[in-house]
């Protein structure tokens, strides 16, 4: 346990030192003008502390950053705009919404293409050309269309989620559906399984692991999509709205509480299903 | 109607003709052919059914308009890929993954570095990193070199996982065997471990050739000269100039499919001996 917590810790310390020193370097600047024009010299620690407690600093340190998403989750009531939960939480559905209907779209469609052979040769090569294709630059269109036909809310927003999410999918139960080797399908064919049971009985139980390594990235790249679906609605809710919100006020503690809390989110789902694999996997007796 | 029921019935017979075309032996050209048709198709449904609903040129134009457009404005779209294309998600792309690399050499003798960054580095892989973009335009200031510097924060991390993973991919027969033959730390690197780690590298190359264009744009959207892809296509939506959004797209896919294209075809001279390139 040791061995493995210590290198990761040293990492993430040597990370914040890091952070704390880059706090420093790049908000000297504005700490010695500010000290010029007080007609004051600034001692070495003065200058340190006043790089770690500016309003707008360029970089803030970590813990302004902490302390602001103290401030703006546990001391703001959830319903407030001011409070990150509740954007947190517009973009959190946004995401959840996506991945859902990424996640279908995407296992239906490797279900086709494992079938039909058609499907293979046609629509796969398209899958992969689609994600060449930076889907984030449209976001702006897909919204602003989608609001002119009517469609606002969430559904944009997963739309573009969706699109991000689904090409892990296709791609990894493409594989995992055809995981299973000719021997265990000629198995199957010896018990006179039809297609549907040899999918059921032998496909779907293969794909497994395959499917959670797919759904860990689809879910991070769809709250890559619900933020940045965020940006163009003009700043309303979200954590990419706090993200636009900051930088055009020049709220950079705002942009990094954002930002932080992205991160957690990411984290937390990609953990959740991380557990939902280790469970699922366990039960069905393919850990190994 | 006539619209509509022509790209139904262009539907059926181009799916038929594929279906048909794919029980034949797999062949080059075939496998070319069918995805060719498939896109033809849509191509030709989109068309058809932007006429037959008689949908506004602002909520979704005709390919045909899009093509118009995009031979129109060429000089636009090629101010601005060289704007964001080139200065600035191909500048990002090689200062990120030559960073990333040079960075796992560097830790490549501390196995201790190496069990902290990887799990930190899987992390930060999967955060939100387009978020830095409005940060990184207000340090780098609004010309190419903000994106240029979002891409790279975009592509270090994903690259660097895959290097450091790619380094350990030698097994130890091998690595024992250079050591009988009383290689040196840098022979075994060049001869033995860095070969052995070209198809995680690309792997991470791949990854990030679409990522760098992401980047590239989408810092645009936070400011950005009156030139470049991400700041046409925001202003253009705004204009509702749907057209020659599409035709911005396009130069987009074009781009990073040849990006792609381009890194895959170096992979396949590269890393010939691989089992997933050899002929099938």
């Amino acid at each position: 346990m040791i061995s493995r917590v210590a290198p990761v810790a040293t990492v993430v310390l040597a990370i914040v030192l890091l952070w704390y020193a880059g706090a420093v370097a790049l908000n000297s600047a504005w700490a010695h003008d500010k000290a010029k024009r007080a007609n004051v010299t600034l001692g070495f620690n003065e200058l340190v502390m006043d790089t770690w407690a500016q309003e707008k600093p360029r970089l803030p340190a970590p813990h302004q950053v902490i302390a602001e998403i103290y401030k703006t989750t546990v001391l703001k009531k959830i319903t407030s705009k001011r409070s990150l939960i509740w954007h947190g939480w517009v973009t959190l559905s946004a995401t959840l919404l996506g991945f859902g209907l990424g996640t279908g779209l995407g296992i239906s469609l490797a279900v086709g293409i494992v079938h039909s052979r058609a499907m293979d040769m046609s629509v796969l090569p398209w899958v992969i050309a689609s994600q060449t294709i930076p889907i984030l630059a449209i976001a702006p269109m897909i919204i602003v269309v989608l609001n002119a036909v009517g469609i606002s809310g969430l559904l944009p927003k997963a739309m573009i989620s969706m699109y991000l999410s689904f090409f892990p999918v296709v791609v990894g139960m493409v594989k995992g559906l055809r995981a299973p080797d000719s021997m265990q399908l000629d198995q199957m064919h010896t018990w006179n399984s039809s297609r549907s049971t040899m999918f059921w009985k032998l496909r779907l139980p293969s794909s497994m692991p395959y499917l959670f390594t797919s759904l860990k990235i689809a879910m991070a790249a769809s709250l890559v999509g619900a933020i940045v679906g965020e940006l163009p609605t003009g700043a309303v809710a979200g954590l990419g709205a706090r993200l636009l919100a900051g930088s055009y006020y020049g709220q950079t503690i705002q942009i990094w509480s954002a930002l932080v809390s992205a991160a957690i989110l990411a984290a937390t789902l990609v953990a959740i299903i991380g557990f939902l694999q280790s469970i699922t996997l366990r039960r069905m007796g393919m850990v190994r | 109607m006539i619209w509509i029921s022509g790209a139904l019935v262009f539907w059926v017979l181009m799916w038929m003709l594929n279906v048909k075309l794919s029980r034949r032996p797999s062949s080059r050209l075939v496998g070319l052919l069918v995805p060719a048709i498939f896109g033809v198709s849509i191509l030709v449904i989109w068309e058809a059914l932007v006429h037959g609903f008689e949908i506004s040129p602002v909520l979704l134009p005709a390919p045909s308009a899009i093509a118009v457009r995009f031979a129109n404005s060429l000089p636009t779209l090629w101010v601005d890929f060289v704007q964001t294309f080139v200065k600035g998600a191909m500048s990002g792309y090689i200062i990120g993954c030559g960073a990333a690399f040079l960075t796992a050499i560097a830790v490549d003798r501390s196995p201790f570095l190496q069990r902290g960054l990887l799990p930190v580095g899987n992390f930060v892989a999967a955060l939100p990193i387009v978020g830095l973009a409005p940060i990184l335009v207000m340090w780098f200031g609004f010309d190419w070199q903000s994106k240029s510097a979002v891409v790279v924060v975009m592509v270090f991390f994903p690259m660097l996982v895959n290097t450091v993973e790619g380094l350990k991919a030698s097994d130890h027969m091998q690595r024992d065997l250079m050591q009988t033959y009383g290689a040196s730390y840098s022979q075994g690197l060049t001869k033995l471990r860095l070969p052995a780690a070209m198809p995680f590298i690309f792997n991470g190359l791949k990854i990030c050739s679409t990522l760098a264009l992401i980047g590239a744009i989408v810092a645009e959207f936070f400011g950005s000269p009156v030139r470049g892809m991400g700041f046409r296509i925001s202003t253009e939506v705004g204009r509702l100039a749907l057209d020659m959004v599409w035709a911005e797209i396009t130069v987009a896919a074009l781009a990073g499919s040849a990006f792609y294209g381009s890194v895959a075809l170096i992979e396949k001279s590269v890393t010939f001996w691989h089992p997933s390139q050899r002929k099938r």
